[in-house]
C-alpha cells in the first residue's frame, strides 16, 4: 500500500458519500445560491465549523463568479485548493534527534494506542525508542501501554499506578539520556482541558523535560479524535495555552467522521497535523499529508 | 467559546432595533432563526437535524403573541428552548428492571466513549438502589481493558466476571448463568469499543444479544461528538435496537449538540450523563438543562433548583418576613453563608450562571476562605452584638478580631458590608415586594 494510501482508504467512505453529493450538485450546474448553500452544508456536515465553512464557500463563490466559471471540475479544484492552502498555513517542521514527544489530550481520544503506533513507526525507521507510562491515573493504563511496548519491541519506563507522573517523566528522561535513545515518547493521562489542576500537572511535566533534557528537541502533540465536533477547537486552544503545541495527531479516521475541524486548527491556531491514525492495528498510522487528506475528502 | 457571542446576546442585538410589541412576524422569525441555526451548528447539532428543527419551530412561532413580560428575542428563545426540551424527551428515564432477575444491561459504543468507566458508575448507582450488580468483561480486544474493569469494579465494590479472551457471547452467557446461581439481580456487560462500520464487531454484539436476554442496550456516546453522531447512533440503533443513551464527558465545555442529534434520529431516551472521572460522577439526564446548554444560555434552571434545595420553604418565609420588617441581623447573615455553602459554594454557583463560562471564572476567584473568615468573625460575636451591630465599639472589635484570628480592619469591613447588604434589601423590598433570593 502506498505511503498515504491508508488515509485515502480510510477516507474513501467519506469520499464516496461526498463526491456523489457533489456530483449531484454540479449536475444541476446552475451555480446559484442554492448550490453554494449545499456546498456549505457538505462542509458543515464534515465538522468544518460553520464560520470556516461560510468563509471558504464565500471565497469559492467570489472567484467562480468573478471568472464566470460554471465548470464542475474547476469549482471542485478551487475548493480543494483553498482547503489545502488552509492546511499548509501550518507546515510540519522536520524532526530532529534526539527528541522527546509528549502526547496530550482529553479522555478516550486514543493517546496510548497512538504511542504504540508511533513507537512502531520510529522502530521501522531504525530509531531507538523508549516510552514513558506517565498516565498513572487511569486504571490499567500502564498495563495497556506495556502491551503496546511489547508489540513494538521498545523499552518502557513505568512506576506504580497513582504515582507522580512528573517523576515518571524524570526517570524516563534519565534513562533515554543514559542509553542515547533517539526518541522518547511520553504517554499522559487523559484530561479535560477545563480541569485547571490537571492542566497544571501537565505544565509541570513539560517543565521537567525542558529542564532535564534541554539538548533534545521537544515536541508536544495533541491527540484529537476525528469523531469530535467543534469542541476540538476549544481543546486545541487550551492545551496550546498550557504547553504550546507543536502538532496534532488525528485519530479514528477509519470511521465515517471526517475531522473537518482541522481546518480551523491549521488556519487560526497554526498548529499542523502530523500523524493520522487510520485503524486499530500497530501499522495503522501515517504521516499526515494535506493533499491526500483533502483529496480523500471529496 | 469566547469567540462567539452567545445566542441570547446576538438575538438581543437583532431585536434591539425592533421595539414594537404584538405578534412575531415572519421576517423577525426568519432573522432570529438564522442565528439559532448558527448556535445549533456551533453546538454540533447535526445539520439535517438543525434544519428540520428550525423548520418546525418557525412554523410554530409565526403569529405567536409576544408575552407581556418578554421582548421578541426572549420570546423566540423561549419557543426554541421549549421545543428543544420537548424533542429531547420529558423527564428523566429510569433503568429497565426485569420482573425475572437478573436484569441484563449491555453497554455499547465507539472506542474511547467511556464504557468501562460507565459500567462502574452504573454499579455504584445500582448498589445505592439496593441492587446486587455483576460486571462482565467482554472487551477482549483493547489491551488491559479487563484489568481496567477489574480495578474500577473493585472501586465500586462490584464483582467482575471475566473469562480472559474467550469469545464474548459465550462469556456473556456464562455470566448470566453465574448471576442466576449466585443471586446477582443485575448484570452489566462491558463490550469492546467499535466503529459502527466494523462489521465483525457489530456481529459480535448481535451474537451476545442472541445468546442472552438483554433488557437494556445502552449506547454510550462522548458528548463532544460532532456531526457523525447521527451515523453512529443510527447504525447502532438499527443493528441492535438500543433502549437508551448515556452521554459522557459533560464536565467539559462542550455544548453537547450531539445529544439532540441522537435523540432526533433514534427517538431513544437519554438516560444518564457522566460528569466526571470519579465513579460517583453520574447524574440523571434533564432535557431542560441540556436545552439551555446547547443554546449556550447557562444552567439557569439548575441554579434555581439548587437554590430551592438549599433554602427550605420555612427559611425563605422567615427571611422574607425579616426583610419586610427590616430586622435582618448578623445571625441571618451567617445563615446565608451556610446556605451558599449548601448550594455548592460561590464558585459552583458562579459557574452555573449564564455568561460566567465566558468570563472564565477560575477556581479561587471567589475566595471561599474569605467566607470562612467572615463566618469566624460573626461566630466570635455575642448574641447581643449580632442582633445590634451598632453597639460594636473599638474594644468589642478588638475582642472579635482576636477571637476569630482576624484583624480589626476585617471586622470593620464586615460591618460595612453588612450595612450595605441591609441597605440593598431595603431597596429591593421597596421595589418588588416579594423577594425570595436575597443574594
Amino acid at each position: 500500500m502506498s505511503f498515504f494510501g491508508k488515509i485515502k482508504d480510510a477516507l474513501k467512505k467519506t469520499k464516496d458519500n461526498v463526491s456523489t453529493k457533489l456530483r449531484q450538485l454540479f449536475l444541476k450546474n446552475k451555480l446559484g445560491d442554492a448550490f453554494y448553500d449545499e456546498l456549505e452544508e457538505i462542509l458543515i456536515s464534515s465538522d468544518v465549523g460553520v464560520t470556516t465553512a461560510e468563509d471558504v464557500v464565500e471565497q469559492v463563490k467570489e472567484e467562480a463568479i468573478g471568472n464566470k466559471i460554471k465548470d464542475e471540475q474547476f469549482v471542485t479544484d478551487l475548493l480543494k485548493d483553498i482547503l489545502e492552502d488552509t492546511l499548509n498555513e501550518a507546515p510540519v517542521p522536520e524532526l530532529k534527534y534526539p527528541c522527546v514527544m509528549m502526547f496530550v489530550g482529553v479522555n478516550g481520544v486514543g493517546k496510548t494506542t497512538t504511542i504504540g503506533k508511533v513507537a512502531n513507526w520510529f522502530v521501522r525507521q531504525k530509531k531507538t525508542v523508549t516510552v514513558a507510562a506517565a498516565d498513572t491515573f487511569r486504571a490499567a493504563a500502564i498495563d495497556q501501554l506495556n502491551v503496546w511496548a511489547d508489540r513494538a519491541k521498545v523499552k518502557i519506563v513505568k512506576h506504580e499506578e497513582g504515582s507522580d507522573p512528573s517523576a515518571v517523566v524524570f526517570d524516563a528522561v534519565s534513562s533515554a539520556k543514559a542509553r542515547n535513545t533517539d526518541v522518547l515518547l511520553i504517554d499522559t493521562a487523559g484530561r479535560l482541558h477545563v480541569k485547571e489542576n490537571l492542566m497544571k500537572e501537565l505544565e509541570k511535566m513539560d517543565r521537567v523535560v525542558q529542564r532535564e533534557f534541554p539538548e533534545a528537541a521537544f515536541y508536544k502533540y495533541l491527540v484529537l479524535d476525528a469523531t469530535t465536533g467543534q469542541n476540538a477547537v476549544s481543546q486545541a486552544r487550551v492545551f496550546d495555552e498550557a504547553v504550546e503545541l507543536d502538532g496534532i495527531v488525528l485519530t479514528k479516521l477509519d470511521g465515517t467522521a471526517k475531522g473537518g475541524f482541522v481546518f480551523s486548527l491549521c488556519g487560526e491556531l497554526k498548529i499542523p497535523v502530523v500523524f493520522a491514525g487510520v485503524g486499530e492495528k500497530i501499522d495503522d498510522l501515517e504521516l499526515f499529508d494535506a493533499e491526500q487528506f483533502v483529496e480523500g475528502f471529496f | 467559546m469566547a469567540l462567539f457571542a452567545s445566542l441570547s446576546e446576538r438575538l438581543n442585538h437583532i431585536f434591539s432595533k425592533l421595539t414594537k410589541r404584538g405578534k412575531l412576524t415572519e421576517l423577525e422569525i426568519r432573522t432570529a432563526m438564522r442565528e439559532v441555526r448558527i448556535a445549533l451548528l456551533e453546538a454540533d447539532v447535526n445539520i439535517r437535524v438543525a434544519k428540520d428543527f428550525i423548520a418546525t419551530v418557525s412554523e410554530k412561532a409565526v403569529g405567536q403573541q409576544v408575552l407581556a413580560s418578554l421582548n421578541p428575542a426572549q420570546q423566540v428563545i423561549k419557543i426554541v428552548n421549549d421545543e428543544l426540551i420537548a424533542l429531547m424527551g420529558s423527564g428523566n428515564a429510569k433503568l429497565e428492571v426485569s420482573p425475572k432477575p437478573p436484569t441484563v444491561i449491555m453497554m455499547c459504543g465507539l472506542q474511547g466513549a467511556g464504557k468501562t468507566t460507565m459500567c462502574a458508575k452504573l454499579a455504584v448507582l445500582l448498589k445505592k438502589q439496593g441492587k446486587k450488580p455483576l460486571l462482565v468483561a467482554c472487551d477482549i480486544y483493547r489491551p488491559a481493558a479487563i484489568d481496567q474493569l477489574k480495578v474500577v469494579g473493585g472501586k465500586a465494590g462490584a464483582e467482575v466476571f471475566e473469562k480472559g479472551t474467550q469469545a464474548p457471547p459465550k462469556t456473556a452467557k456464562q455470566a448470566v448463568e453465574y448471576a442466576n446461581r449466585m443471586g446477582f439481580d443485575t448484570v452489566v456487560i462491558d463490550t469492546a469499543g467499535r466503529l459502527h462500520i466494523d462489521e465483525k464487531l457489530m456481529l459480535e454484539l448481535e451474537e451476545i444479544k442472541k445468546e442472552v436476554t438483554v433488557h437494556e442496550i445502552l449506547l454510550t456516546v462522548d458528548a463532544m461528538t460532532g456531526q457523525d453522531a447521527v451515523n453512529v447512533a443510527e447504525t447502532f440503533n438499527s443493528r441492535l435496537g438500543i433502549t437508551g443513551v448515556i452521554l459522557t464527558k459533560l464536565d467539559g465545555d462542550t455544548r453537547g449538540g450531539a445529544c439532540l442529534s441522537i435523540k432526533a434520529v433514534t427517538g431513544k431516551p437519554i438516560k444518564f450523563i457522566g460528569v466526571g472521572e470519579k465513579i460517583t460522577d453520574l447524574e440523571p439526564f434533564y432535557p431542560d438543562r441540556m436545552a439551555s446548554r446547547i443554546l449556550g444560555m447557562g444552567d439557569v434552571l439548575s441554579l434555581i433548583e439548587k437554590a430551592q434545595e438549599a433554602v427550605s420553604e420555612q427559611q425563605a418565609k422567615e427571611l422574607e418576613r425579616k426583610m419586610r420588617e427590616n430586622s435582618f441581623t448578623l445571625t441571618d447573615y451567617l445563615s446565608q453563608f451556610d446556605m451558599l455553602k449548601k448550594m455548592g459554594g460561590a464558585n459552583a454557583l458562579l459557574n452555573m450562571l449564564p455568561g460566567a463560562g465566558k468570563l472564565k471564572v477560575k477556581e479561587g476567584d471567589v475566595d471561599e476562605r474569605r467566607i470562612e473568615r467572615i463566618k469566624a468573625m460573626i461566630l466570635s460575636m455575642t448574641q447581643r452584638e449580632r442582633d445590634n451591630p451598632q453597639i460594636i465599639n473599638y474594644s468589642r472589635k478588638q475582642r472579635i478580631a482576636a477571637g476569630s484570628g482576624t484583624t480589626i480592619q476585617e471586622v470593620n469591613q464586615l460591618l460595612k458590608q453588612f450595612e450595605q447588604t441591609k441597605e440593598l434589601m431595603k431597596r429591593m423590598r421597596g421595589g418588588k415586594g416579594k423577594m425570595r433570593m436575597p443574594f
